[in-house]
């Protein structure tokens, strides 16, 4: 087994009482001393502090931004092309069947795109992006004397204006360049916890500091990848590797929104990227299995593996539970997880199959709690 | 009380045997979010997964920590799982268990043991 690699924040995680876990080769915090519960409350009614320095932080840059985003436009379909300047937008590499490589955020920083990938998939997408674009010029850079912080949650905006009064004036989805203390930050409005929020790419000498800085703040506690996974859990976001996979088209998983109108059938950028001829199959067709939003009714939490039936009595399987757990803002068990299409319509009543006993559980709108953006 | 390397501790009321999990275990739980109990009436062997608890991390399972039969069950902790994790060693007991071999309890660690055997 290959040594875990420590974040540049380590000895703080480990000051705020950290327990630290392997997550995608690194040691990371997956709860603080408060507990995952208290973390993801937190979360939700006021400001947490998420260390995501595992995250891949990528540049790519040649003679302009059109360049580039034309290039990418062959790996995403997406309209990167059309992302104005100062714009992120969410997006995912697909294969040539359709399925999913890794899904990710990338922005429009004028001369250049910044974009930031899962940190299991990170070596993998590098490589991939080097391979299928540095022949065409252009550089693909990974930056690693950066961390990356998360500030998520209703109370991130007045918190962080302390520091940066400029992101009062950022709408979400948003990315700024600004000097925080000194030292020069990469912002975006957004996160992956459904709440108003930012990701902060600070260098890694200033990281402490700034980390700190906001720690002090009352409103902010530090949280940890378990509450992480039970905000995006709530509000209905993909996990990488559970909810999405190679195994999973964009318009299965419901994610439809992220392929703009220019890169779907018709559009002006129509196509160009691997799998597009299975996913505008599905776009047109309806999707043979969808990605739902699951109640299990009780109180038990229906995990990923979980095997749904139509019936109590059981028969053939019809699917399986990708994300699955308890979720403190809703106060019950939600989980998601892929079903045949007639069977994706909310209300719709299925069994999972929980200890070798059929329990109901009812396909769901998402997200589970609202969104809390800034628009 | 009696502690097993099961992270439960056992304490003897009469004829009785209460059975309930130690604050070890219920800081390694986390947030306990479910709890199942078994069935009053209920004759358990000793390793007998009778208990599930889940937490907002993973699921778990309580044995039955020798042989007997349940003669009571906490329904609190259903309604309140996280009782668990608030008063783990008081008002959170789990189940009380009619043992037919009381010497059996003597095998188990005491406290200073147990906290020896967690470090």
């Amino acid at each position: 087994m290959t040594e875990l690699k420590r974040l540049v924040l380590h000895e703080l995680h480990e000051e705020l009482g950290a327990r630290m876990v392997p997550f995608a080769g690194y040691e990371m915090p997956v709860q603080y001393l408060a507990g995952v519960m208290a973390e993801h409350t937190h979360t939700r009614e006021r400001a947490g502090l998420f260390d995501v320095s595992h995250m891949g932080q990528v540049i790519l840059r040649a003679d302009s931004y059109q360049t580039v985003a034309l290039a990418l436009e062959a790996l995403i379909p997406v309209d990167i092309a059309g992302l104005a300047e100062g714009r992120q937008r969410y997006g995912f590499f697909t294969d040539a069947q359709g399925g999913i490589l890794d899904d990710l955020m990338l922005a429009n920083r004028g001369d250049h795109v910044f974009m930031v990938v899962n940190a299991a998939c990170k070596a993998a997408d590098i490589a991939y992006m080097r391979a299928a674009l540095e022949p065409q010029g252009i550089g693909v850079e990974e930056i690693t004397d950066r961390a990356l912080l998360a500030l998520q949650g209703p109370m991130a905006g007045a918190v962080l204006a302390a520091h940066a009064p400029a992101v009062a004036d950022m709408r979400f989805m948003d990315v700024a360049v600004l000097d925080i203390g000194g030292a020069e930050c990469w912002l975006s409005r957004s996160g992956y916890t459904g709440e108003d929020g930012f990701e902060i790419s600070v260098p890694n000498a200033a990281a402490g500091d700034f980390a700190r800085a906001l720690l002090a703040d009352d409103r902010v506690l530090p949280i940890g990848l378990g509450a992480r996974d039970s905000l995006r859990l709530e509000a209905g976001l993909c996990l990488y590797g559970h909810d999405i996979d190679t195994g999973t088209t964009p318009v299965e998983a419901g994610l439809t929104w992220a392929i703009q109108k220019a890169r779907r059938p018709g559009g002006a950028r129509e196509g160009g990227y691997p799998g597009a001829g299975r996913i505008a199959r599905h776009l047109a067709d309806g999707p043979p299995r969808r990605r739902v939003g699951l109640r299990p009714e009780g109180r038990a939490p229906m995990r990923e593996g979980v095997t749904l039936f139509a019936t109590e009595a059981g028969g053939e399987q019809i699917g399986t539970i990708t994300s699955g757990g308890f979720g403190p803002t809703v106060g019950a068990p939600v989980a998601m997880g892929y079903v045949p299409a007639q069977f994706a319509a909310p209300g719709t009543r299925l069994w999972g199959e929980l200890r070798g006993r059929r329990q109901p559980v009812t396909v769901a709108e998402l997200p589970f709690t609202p969104a809390n953006f800034k628009r | 009380m009696k502690f097993t390397e099961d992270h439960e501790w056992l304490r003897v009321e009469d004829d009785l045997v209460v059975v309930g999990i130690t604050e070890h275990a219920s800081t390694q739980l986390g947030d306990v979010v479910f709890v199942e109990l078994p069935e009053v009436g209920t004759r358990v062997a000793a390793g007998d997964e009778i208990v599930v608890i889940e937490s907002v991390k993973a699921a778990s399972d309580i044995v039955a920590p020798v042989d007997g039969e349940i003669v009571e069950v906490n329904e609190a902790i259903v309604d309140e799982p996280g009782k668990v994790n608030e008063d783990p060693l008081g008002e959170a007991w789990f189940f009380k268990l009619k043992v037919e071999d009381m010497d059996e309890i003597d095998k188990f660690m005491d406290e200073d043991a147990y906290n020896d055997f967690v470090g």
